[in-house]
């Protein structure tokens, strides 16, 4: 049989995830040491994972309404008002997805027809292209740069604007740049789009890791929230990446249609992990707190870490990464991956993995211990050193 | 606990520039805080954490609850200072529970801390009994993994 011919094309044409490789580069070495993952390395806090355990003891595993229990939606909607004084009608403006990642696919699905043009933030996490690929739709990136901190301004937005764009998509605290946009910065892009009919589509899944000031959301700019569906999730804020638990708030005509697509899709969100998730919103912000002075620590240090070494990096001020510039070394993205894999077996993930504009940068996890990141830098300095005296 | 004690209980050779850095300070004003910290006596010492087992195969550590009479005018504090000031007790701790002062030991063989405890713990005016416990193997102390490294079950690059 010649599947290729029988699998459909948009799904042929994907292009796996440039993180992939170095994944499975990585997999092969013995004693590794890692900065690549994006996920936070503290434990669920307990009293979350308590709460879990007592559904499964009390039997509550049964599927939940579609667009997750009513408790939860409730308390989703509670929070984003606490956290950032948006308020979403709990039954009908709020549907608990599976992470974060279902968000955006539905979000997508939902309103992009064949030709659509989806206006996406890069560097960014990887999977914006591929779902809007999948629609029929065209994806327009927007390169940002290092000197503007990796934000999207308002003239390069306004630039990649035609009659087709249907939406943009705003990944800020930004994976993998660490970059923020700011009150200041939302302002600007909402001017631009205000009186358009362009959506946005905010993926704000490192909202709660900001280490200067709160984090802004779009939806708290004037004329934003009519237009936005925020993703959200609980796997970085709170510890819970195999919980697969995120949520999406939009307006109730956007919500109905997302909700369809979820409601024949996934049916809904794990159910114990929905109990789990409203004991998180409740009674987590002091372990979120600490794990975020934690993060903090760590970035300040690897920041000067790497400035002293001479890899470039802006100060990023969310999420848990940073993004230096690796051009003083002669090499590009993947080759200085491949090396410092292959010579110092630390694992670090190429720039362009997140768009062709990463080109010249890597992305380093900082979700790891300091004594960790120390080790690894060590391992980094020498490399770099040797790259500098053309011995790479 | 504040943030710098933290820091140096994770790893007090941290350097007051890298200390600073960390905690959006400057050196100066670290050293400064740790020299008051000292001062105050909030900063005892400072030392390091060492895999007994490792360094040396004989060596034992041993837990021993002791109860006694506490003294009419100084309660528990002088039976303390007596067993205290043996240099083979690591720790001397006043207890809440069954016993009273919770004494750590180590010694370079099982007949060492046997003969301390006969000889010299037991015979303190005010001990009325001891029980000795052998510490088997040590999982976790101050924070760190004695036996075992923590092990990361993530990947090694993800999304």
């Amino acid at each position: 049989m010649d599947y290729n011919k029988l699998i459909a094309k948009k799904c042929i044409e994907m292009k796996p995830s440039g993180i992939r490789k170095f994944f499975d580069l990585a997999a092969q070495r013995e004693g590794v040491i890692s900065l690549g993952v994006g996920e936070p390395d503290f434990q669920t806090p307990w009293n979350v994972r308590e709460a879990a355990i007592t559904a499964l003891e009390k039997g509550k595993t049964k599927y939940t309404a579609n667009s997750g229990l009513g408790e939860l939606r409730s308390a989703i909607s509670k929070y984003i008002d606490r956290k950032m004084g948006v308020s979403y009608d709990p039954n009908h403006e709020v549907v608990v997805t599976v992470g974060g990642s279902e968000g955006i696919d539905i979000a997508i699905r939902a309103l992009i027809d064949p030709g659509d043009e989806v206006l996406i933030v890069e560097p960014c996490f990887v999977c914006y292209s591929p779902i809007v690929d999948l629609c029929h739709g065209v994806p327009v990136p927007i390169e940002t740069r290092a000197e503007d901190e990796f934000r999207l301004t308002a003239a390069q937005l306004r630039e990649k604007i035609t009659d087709r764009t249907k939406l943009l998509i705003l990944p800020f605290p930004n994976n993998p740049t660490g970059g923020i946009m700011e009150r200041r910065d939302l302002e600007e892009i909402a001017e631009v789009l205000r009186g358009t009919d362009i959506l946005v589509l905010s993926d704000e899944i490192y909202s709660s890791l900001t280490y200067s000031g709160e984090h802004v959301s779009i939806t708290q700019i004037d004329g934003m929230w009519e237009r936005t569906v925020l993703v959200n999730g609980f796997s970085k804020a709170f510890s819970m990446t195999g919980w697969r638990l995120g949520y999406i708030a939009a307006p109730e005509p956007l919500c109905a249609q997302m909700l369809k697509i979820h409601q024949y899709a996934i049916m809904c969100a794990p159910t114990m992990s929905q109990f789990a998730a409203i004991e998180a919103l409740e009674n987590c912000d002091g372990e979120v707190e600490k794990m975020r002075q934690e993060y903090d620590m760590r970035r300040r240090w690897l920041v000067k870490e790497l400035n002293d070494m001479g890899l470039c990096c802006f100060e990023p001020k969310g999420a848990f990464y940073v993004f230096p510039c690796i051009r003083s070394t002669g090499l590009s993205s993947e080759e200085f991956c491949e090396k410092l894999l292959d010579k110092h077996n630390v694992a670090v993930v190429p720039g362009n993995a997140f768009g062709d504009c990463g080109e010249g940068f890597i992305r380093i996890s900082y979700a790891y211990s300091l004594k960790h990141l120390m080790t690894a830098a060590e391992r980094m300095r020498e490399f770099v050193e040797e790259c500098r005296s053309g011995n790479c | 606990m504040d943030s710098l004690l933290k820091l140096l209980k994770t790893n007090a050779r941290l350097s007051a520039a890298e200390l600073a850095v960390m905690l959006g300070s400057t050196a100066e004003e670290v050293n400064a805080k740790i020299a008051e910290y000292e001062r105050q006596g909030i900063i005892k010492g400072y030392s390091v954490i060492v895999d007994g087992e490792k360094a040396d195969k004989n060596a034992v550590t041993a837990f021993i609850e002791v109860k006694v009479t506490p003294k009419a005018d100084c309660g528990f504090d002088e039976l303390a200072r007596n067993i205290m000031a043996y240099d083979e007790v690591d720790t001397v701790t006043l207890m809440s529970g069954s016993f009273d002062l919770a004494v750590t030991l180590s010694g370079t063989d099982y007949k060492e801390i046997a003969l301390f405890v006969a000889r010299r713990l037991s015979t303190i005016e005010g001990v009325i009994s001891t029980s000795t416990h052998f510490v088997l193997k040590r999982y976790k102390e101050q924070g760190f993994f004695i036996a075992d490294e923590a092990e990361d079950e993530r990947g090694f690059v993800s999304p």
